[in-house]
């Protein structure tokens, strides 16, 4: 009794879960534009989509803002990481409940403070203020994935190459991002898709010259339906799949 | 420890910690303090936020018009963080107590929803719950009911869309909990005679609590600024604290107020990651587990 109640509980929260997954996936190669009903299978909606340069145009600006913005985080969020385990400074306290605050506070608040400083600096609004920003949220994630395996690193070894007249740099270079490398990138993974992922935060802090995709899907979807919609939603479901199975491997790799 | 080139040593080690400190007080501190210096200032259709300060915008948020939506917000982020709660504790019970290898699979079918994108996801419920949706369709179809209920554009949508979007944060946390929670203390207590309901209440449910309140923050914090969720599901009348904050920076341009209402969130948040900490400690002075995060 008791163990049909647990099955039963699981695949109802699965159910729940992938619903609404499935409606957008199947949908998308629906001939119907409503999609209450199955009325054949066709490519029209990814044809639509391909002729759709607005929406096309944002997602490359996504793209481009994921790919640069989980590139920096990787680089910096490692060198904070770094810093935080290595080294001893002043206010290395503040630094951390900073990452912690940015980790922490909701979207909307990070937003805020992002648009107020980026109108009080006079920056104009688009491709900068929007990677700084995206930078900046996903900086805590990569601390923390890359300071959790320096907590667990040999210092023998970083002493070791000292001894042997390695300097600060060589050392991180040749020694610490080599090994750190599983979790450097599984932060960048993290990072890509927490920049694609943001709505929140890209509303506030892009302008009209730099349209990203969650407000183009926003002002579609806000109206009607749009099966293009359904489209993305499956080529972003591939894509986050295929990352989710990338992040997987290097997060075994790092256990063992 | 021979260091033979003291000055590369100094550089790089300067240059990390430069680079640390920096970002962070251009990035998050220097803007926090701005966003509190302008909840002080008087709004301005021209400049935004201008001298001299006062507290007006702190007077405008317990306007009981503002003070209404701010409780309503609140409330529907409590709902579905007692909806993730409910549903997440049970799932993640049973998720801990399955072998390693099953764990692993089901808890990455979980995430891969979660890596998909949220307002993507939001816009598929609206899909589901609207009139001809697809559970109105499938009810109607099989004669259940006569004529479509409306879920959508109610309280109940909102709710279910957060949850949606929120449930791994709650299971998450909790799953991390569950595993820490040894079986050896519910088998003593088992031996020294409780039963099934006195182990749960005085054993699994106080270890528990730090993932809990985790798992709590971690929903209700954000729920209360996912604009996009109230805007899709909502319609006018179910809006969170995000949609006045959004509205206040980006529509009527009233910046003082906007950060007025966003210092308040904060200043909910910093009181409930104080009481996060106390629960902390108060289960490690009483469990004797040593918990290392935070």
């Amino acid at each position: 009794m008791m163990r049909i109640f647990k099955v039963l509980l699981v695949a109802l929260v699965f159910v729940y879960l992938y619903a609404p997954i499935v409606v957008l996936v199947v949908n998308s190669f629906n001939k119907s534009k409503y999609g209450y009903k199955w009325s054949g299978f066709s490519w029209k909606w990814y044809e639509k989509l391909l002729a759709n340069d607005t929406l096309l145009t944002a997602f490359t600006h996504s793209a481009t803002i994921a790919l640069l913005a989980a590139t920096a985080a990787a680089l910096i969020g490692t060198l904070m990481a770094l810093a935080i385990y290595r080294y001893r400074f002043r206010f290395k306290r503040a630094a951390s409940s900073a990452l912690f605050v940015v980790m922490m506070s909701p979207d909307i608040v990070l937003a805020i403070t992002f648009l107020v400083l980026f109108v009080a600096l006079g920056m104009q609004l688009g491709f900068w203020t929007l990677l700084l920003a995206h930078i900046t949220f996903c900086l805590p994630f990569v601390v923390i994935t890359v300071y959790a395996q320096l907590k667990g690193f040999d210092t023998h070894l970083i002493e070791a190459a000292q001894d042997l007249g390695a300097s600060e740099w060589h050392t991180f270079r040749t020694i610490l991002l080599p090994l750190l490398l599983p979790s450097v990138l599984a932060g960048w993974l993290l990072s890509f898709t927490l920049s694609l992922d943001d709505v929140i935060i890209s509303s506030f802090v892009t302008g009209p010259d730099y349209d990203v995709l969650p407000i183009r899907v926003f002002s579609m979807v806000k109206v009607g339906v749009s099966p293009e919609v359904n489209v993305l939603a499956t080529l972003l479901l591939a894509i986050s799949v295929i990352s989710l199975i990338i992040f997987s491997l290097l997060v075994r790799r790092k256990v063992t | 420890m021979s260091r033979p080139d003291f000055g590369q040593v100094l550089s790089f080690r300067q240059l990390v910690i430069t680079l640390t400190l920096g970002w962070l007080t251009l990035m998050v501190i220097a803007p926090h303090a701005l966003v509190i210096m302008t909840s002080f200032m008087t709004p301005d259709t021209e400049h935004l936020a201008v001298w001299p300060l006062s507290l007006e915008s702190y007077s405008k948020v317990l306007q009981p018009i503002y003070f209404d939506v701010f409780f309503h917000s609140l409330w529907l982020s409590a709902v579905a963080t007692l909806v993730c709660l409910l549903i997440g504790y049970p799932f993640a019970y049973i998720l801990a107590k399955q072998p390693p290898w099953l764990r692993a699979v089901l808890l990455v079918l979980m995430m891969v929803p979660f890596w998909t994108n949220s307002l993507i996801r939001t816009y598929a419920i609206k899909l589901i719950l609207g009139k001809k949706g697809l559970i109105n369709s499938l009810l109607v179809s099989t004669g259940i009911i006569e004529q479509p209920i409306t879920m959508l554009y109610t309280e109940f949508a909102v709710i279910v869309g957060l949850v949606y979007v929120l449930l791994p944060f709650m299971v998450l946390p909790l799953i991390a909990s569950f595993e820490k929670l040894s079986a050896d203390l519910s088998e003593a207590s088992k031996d020294l005679g409780a039963n099934a309901a006195q182990r749960f209440i005085h054993i699994v449910l106080p270890l528990t609590a730090p993932g809990i309140i985790a798992g709590c923050l971690i929903v209700f914090l954000p729920a209360m600024g996912m604009f996009y969720v109230a805007d899709l599901l909502g319609g006018a009348k179910n809006l969170l604290l995000g949609n006045v904050i959004k509205n206040q920076f980006l529509v009527v341009r009233d910046w003082p107020f906007g950060s007025a209402f966003s210092i308040t969130l904060i200043v909910m948040m910093a009181a409930m990651l104080w009481l996060y900490v106390l629960a902390n400690r108060f289960v490690q002075r009483r469990g004797g587990l040593d918990d290392e995060n935070l």
